[in-house]
Formats: C-alpha cells, sequence, structure tokens
C-alpha cells in the first residue's frame, strides 16, 4: 500500500446533478435506517383506514349518500398518510442544521441548496410507497376503484403535487425550528388538518362554524377531487381547479421562504 | 515574501449590542501552522465561521488562499476544509458511508474517491468501526471521522476548531503526527485550541485573541519569553505568590531560605507557559485549561506536604 497522498489541491467545483444525486442517495439511505419512522409512517394510516372503515364506519355511513364508507374515506387516509409522511422532512432538515452537518456541507465546493432537494426526493419516495401500501390495503378491503387508468394517473399525480407542496413547507418549517422536537410538533399539526375538511366526512354534516373552515380546508377540494377521480367519476372543473390552485400555492410559498430561510440561515 | 494564504483585516461581527470580531486583523503564510488562542467567547469560532464562508462579517475583508471569502465563496470552498467545533457527520450513516459522500462531494478524481475512505478511516484507527452507524461511535470516534472527512479532499488549507477537544491523549498525540505530515505535504493549517500545549506543539505562531481583537502574535518561545524567566510559585494560607528567579540553585535556596517553613503550604519552581502568556496578556486563565494549567506547567523542583 503506498503512503497516503497529503499533497494540497484546488477540489473543481464539479457537476451539480452529480453531487445532487449522492445527496438524494444520502437521504435514502437515512430513510431505510430509520425504519421505526418508516413504519410508522406507514402502519399508521393504515390503522386508520381500518379503523374508519370497520369502527366509525357504520355510524359514519348511516347518515351519508355514499354507497360504501370506504370509497369515501380512502382518499381522506390517502391525502393524511401524504401530509404525514411530507412533513417529518421538517425533523430531518432541522436535524441537519442544528446538528453540524450543514456547516459542512455548506464548507463544501457543492450548492448546498442540493441538501434540500435530497430530502425532497427521498420525502416523495417514502410517500410513493405508504400511499401505494394504504390504496393496497383498501383495495383488499374492498375499494371499489372505478377509475379508468387516466383517472389513476390523474389522482395519483395531484396526490403527488400535494406532497410536494407539504414538503416545501415542512422544509421551510424545518430551517426556521429551533431544533428537531420544535419541528416534530409540526407533523401532529399536519396529522390534525384533514380531520377538518371532507377527507372523512361530507363537510355539510359540521356544525356550520366548522364547515366554513372545512370549506377553506385546502385538503377539501385535493380530496373532493381525488375522490372522484379515483371512483371513476369526473370532478367539478371548479373543484379541480381550487385543488391545483391550493397545492401549486403552497407549493410557491413553502419553495420561495425556504429558498429565502435558508441563505438567512447563517 | 510571498502573499499570505488567509489575509484578515479589520474583520468584524456583532450580535446585537454584543461585539464579537472588533476589527480583527490576521495572516497566515502559505505552509504555516497558526494556532488561534483565547478564552471562551473571544471570537474563535467566528472567526473561523466567517473565513470557512459560513458566516458573514459585518465589515473588514478576509481572503483565503486569494479570494474574497464574500465575493467569492465558491473559491474559497474548493480551497479549504473545515472541521467545526461540533462534529459534522451523519449519525444514521456508516463511518464509511460518511467519508464515501464527502469524497463524492469534494469531487475527488474517481480512483480517490474509491481508495481514500478507506485509507483514512485506517489512519484514524476506524476501520473496525466503519461499517457501524456513527450514532453507535463514542464522541471521540465522531471526533475522528469529523477529522478524516476533512483530509479526504487534500485541502490547501486545513481549519481546524478545537479540533482535539474530546479526544484521549493518545488520540491527540496520533492527530498532533497527522497534523505535522499534512503540513509537511505542503498544507496550511489555521487551528483554534484551548490546550495552550497543542499550541506549543503545533504551532509556527500563535495569536492570542480576546474579545475580538489580536492581542498578542509571535512563535510560542517568543509570547513565553515575553512573560520573563522561571519563578518560585508559593501556596500558603493567604494564597498564591510568584516570586521571580534566574532558576539557578542559588538564586532557589536564596528565595526559599526567605520563606516561613510553617506557612507555606507547597512550593515549586516553575518555567513560564502559555498558561502564564495567557494570564498576563488577558488577567484570566484560559478557561477550561485553568486546572489543567497547573499540570502542564514544567516543575523543575517541588515539595509538596
Ligand atoms: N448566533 C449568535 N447569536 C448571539 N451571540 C452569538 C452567536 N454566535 C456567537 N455568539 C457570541 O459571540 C461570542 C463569541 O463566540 P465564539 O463562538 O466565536 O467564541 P469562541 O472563541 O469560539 O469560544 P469557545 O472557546 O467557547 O468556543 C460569544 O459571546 C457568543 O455568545
Ligand atoms: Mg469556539
Amino acid at each position: 500500500m503506498t503512503a497516503l497522498d497529503l499533497t494540497p489541491r484546488v477540489a473543481s467545483s464539479g457537476p451539480t446533478t452529480s453531487d445532487t444525486l449522492a445527496l438524494v442517495g444520502r437521504c435514502l439511505r437515512r430513510s431505510t435506517r430509520q425504519l421505526d419512522t418508516l413504519l410508522l409512517a406507514v402502519a399508521l394510516p393504515v390503522m386508520l383506514l381500518l379503523m374508519f372503515v370497520y369502527v366509525f364506519g357504520g355510524a359514519i355511513s348511516a347518515g351519508m349518500a355514499h354507497a360504501s364508507y370506504v370509497d369515501f374515506v380512502v382518499p381522506g387516509i390517502v391525502l393524511l398518510t401524504a401530509g404525514y409522511g411530507a412533513s417529518s422532512t421538517a425533523v430531518d432538515v432541522a436535524n441537519d442544521i442544528t446538528g453540524g452537518i450543514m456547516d459542512r456541507f455548506r464548507s463544501m465546493p457543492i450548492r448546498s441548496t442540493g441538501v434540500v432537494t435530497g430530502h425532497v426526493v427521498a420525502s416523495l419516495a417514502r410517500n410513493a410507497l405508504s400511499t401505494g401500501l394504504v390504496i393496497a390495503v383498501a383495495l383488499l378491503i374492498g375499494f371499489d376503484a372505478g377509475a379508468s387508468f387516466g383517472g389513476w394517473v390523474a389522482a395519483l399525480g395531484l396526490v403527488a403535487l400535494y406532497v410536494l407542496a407539504m414538503t416545501w413547507i415542512a422544509v421551510a418549517i424545518g430551517i426556521s425550528a429551533s431544533g428537531p422536537e420544535a419541528a416534530s410538533g409540526f407533523t401532529f399539526v399536519i396529522l390534525f388538518v384533514p380531520y377538518v375538511s371532507s377527507a372523512f366526512v361530507p363537510v355539510d354534516s359540521m356544525p356550520s362554524v366548522l364547515e366554513s373552515i372545512a370549506r377553506w380546508n385546502p385538503v377539501t377540494p385535493v380530496a373532493d377531487s381525488v375522490r372522484a377521480l379515483l371512483l371513476g367519476h369526473t370532478p367539478a372543473t371548479s373543484t379541480v381547479l381550487a385543488a391545483l390552485a391550493w397545492c401549486v400555492g403552497l407549493l410557491v410559498v413553502g419553495r420561495v421562504s425556504a429558498g429565502l430561510l435558508f441563505r438567512r440561515a447563517r | 515574501m510571498t502573499e499570505p494564504i488567509i489575509a484578515v483585516r479589520g474583520l468584524r461581527k456583532s450580535y446585537g449590542d454584543l461585539t464579537v470580531l472588533d476589527g480583527l486583523d490576521l495572516d497566515v503564510e502559505r505552509g504555516q501552522v497558526v494556532a488561534l488562542l483565547g478564552p471562551n467567547g473571544a471570537g474563535k469560532t467566528t472567526t473561523v465561521r466567517i473565513l470557512a464562508t459560513l458566516l458573514a462579517a459585518d465589515g473588514g475583508t478576509a481572503t483565503v488562499a486569494g479570494h474574497d471569502v464574500r465575493t467569492d465563496p465558491g473559491a474559497v470552498r474548493a480551497a479549504i476544509s473545515l472541521t467545526g467545533q461540533y462534529a459534522a457527520v451523519d449519525d444514521l450513516l456508516t463511518g464509511e458511508e460518511n467519508l464515501r459522500l464527502m469524497a463524492r462531494l469534494s469531487h475527488l478524481p474517481a480512483d480517490e474517491r474509491r481508495t481514500r475512505p478507506a485509507r483514512l478511516l485506517e489512519l484514524f484507527g476506524l476501520t473496525d468501526a466503519a461499517r457501524r452507524p456513527v450514532k453507535t461511535y463514542s464522541g471521540g470516534m465522531r471526533r475522528r471521522l469529523d477529522l478524516a472527512a476533512s483530509l479526504l479532499s487534500r485541502p490547501q488549507v486545513l481549519v481546524l476548531d478545537e479540533p482535539t477537544t474530546g479526544l484521549d491523549p493518545r488520540s491527540r498525540g496520533d492527530l498532533w503526527d497527522v497534523i505535522r505530515a499534512v503540513v509537511a505535504a505542503g498544507t496550511t493549517v489555521l487551528l483554534t485550541t484551548q490546550y495552550l500545549e497543542e499550541a506549543d506543539q503545533l504551532a509556527d505562531r500563535v495569536v492570542v485573541i480576546d474579545h475580538g481583537r489580536v492581542i498578542a502574535q509571535g512563535t510560542p518561545a517568543q509570547l513565553k519569553a515575553g512573560v520573563g524567566a522561571a519563578y518560585v510559585e508559593v501556596v500558603t494560607a493567604a494564597g498564591t505568590e510568584r516570586i521571580e528567579t534566574d532558576g539557578s540553585l542559588d538564586d532557589v535556596a536564596r528565595i526559599l531560605s526567605g520563606l516561613d517553613a510553617r506557612e507555606v503550604e507547597s512550593w515549586q519552581v516553575r518555567t513560564p507557559t502559555l498558561d502564564d502568556v495567557f494570564l498576563t496578556l488577558t488577567g484570566r486563565p484560559a478557561d477550561e485549561t485553568a486546572d489543567r494549567a497547573a499540570d502542564d506547567a514544567t516543575p523543575v523542583l517541588q515539595e509538596t506536604r
């Protein structure tokens, strides 16, 4: 073995895509090492799905026009999963920033925003996995998806857009949080947002105050659109537009504030 | 003389009312080891973070390898490697995975990217732990991994913020050897330290800072010469007294014969250390090293009852 070369050199700036791929790889690896978090992100929604369908389902569907409560609730559970999975990105980002590794990345000849890109891509991958599992369980217990191939693509595309928006919001929260513990509080807030929306029960069944909140909850148009698409119906154009507007709006807000906060955090 | 590889002029930084850097000047020649020495809160980490482009200064200029940290941070990052005060490694990855990632992000040529991580793990005694997640490492192991990560990229300027804090004496000695090897290969090293012995061992030049200003600088020998020759330290119930001596037996005997044996609890003849430099310059011992100072001083003669 030859002696370890210690001669100084100047690093080249190198191709950004290769750096970003390396950082995406890092975050995917991290995800597989946090099995407890990953399992929770999958098991929690599956349990909620079973609970809603078998425990509350009978009581809820008694007062509902929908033929089967499973068909109604699956999109809600999918969005809850997505939001929860995305929000854990806040904890990861806060960890990087307070843990010191961000300082190392920032002092290296790379575009340090790639670190954030790594977390965002990993979040999308984790959510693809958990959403897939929730849908698989739903189909097993009798979810009657009447969607065409195009309907599936549109529904999953909308869910992906929602995940992306929530992930960027989570990134912004993670950067501004004082630490991972504070950031994890966010995951609980996100977990509860879908309850006051059309995700689990029709909004017109709610008391009037809650109903007006639910009507303005971004989850409502997204859930309504995804539900219609998955069941093979055509969602109302205004609902789809509202869903897209909310997702794109939240995405832009999250992306821009994350960028600003990231630059300021030095 | 060639242009210094690190040149800092009138650097300022405040947080609200708190002035942390108050017009700091610093020059480091290529290939030198310079130690930044100062009590807690003197501004060492702040200086290092500005030089590593992690923090923007409020005023003054700083160039590293000829590039301004403010206007050309990318070029500065290409030339430096930083080991911060707190280990900056990914806890969920293994030691080997950490170094592979850093090797790739340092844009090492493909062959070095493959070979260097294992070589550095070996150099820092981490081969056996290479495949374990870092969260199972001890504090000293994390620190060594952090240092290994900084040496991956063969930087021109190695910046180390308290590199041996938390290392056991053997690891500390090993790291000193590594630093000497790196310097012999032509690397410039700027380090901060709480261990005055470390500055003494490694540094060509010591820069003492306090309240964000340079209060003294020179070779360790020059600084020590500045505080005078040997002295007899006498501890009585009333306190500790220092009596200067030329260190000869006659002189020490003369001083000792003038003491009252019933009052003296202990006494020793000591040569000045950097601690004394510190004490003289700042009016207080280097925090945290104050206790060590007594052990580090070189007792020539001593008696304790
Ligand atoms: N983000 C910050 N906000 C407010 N004050 C800060 C901040 N960062 C550092 N300081 C203050 O700046 C001063 C200098 O800090 P610095 O970390 O540079 O000291 P140091 O010389 O490295 O000390 P130590 O030996 O303890 O590491 C300290 O008083 C510290 O409290
Ligand atoms: Mg410090």
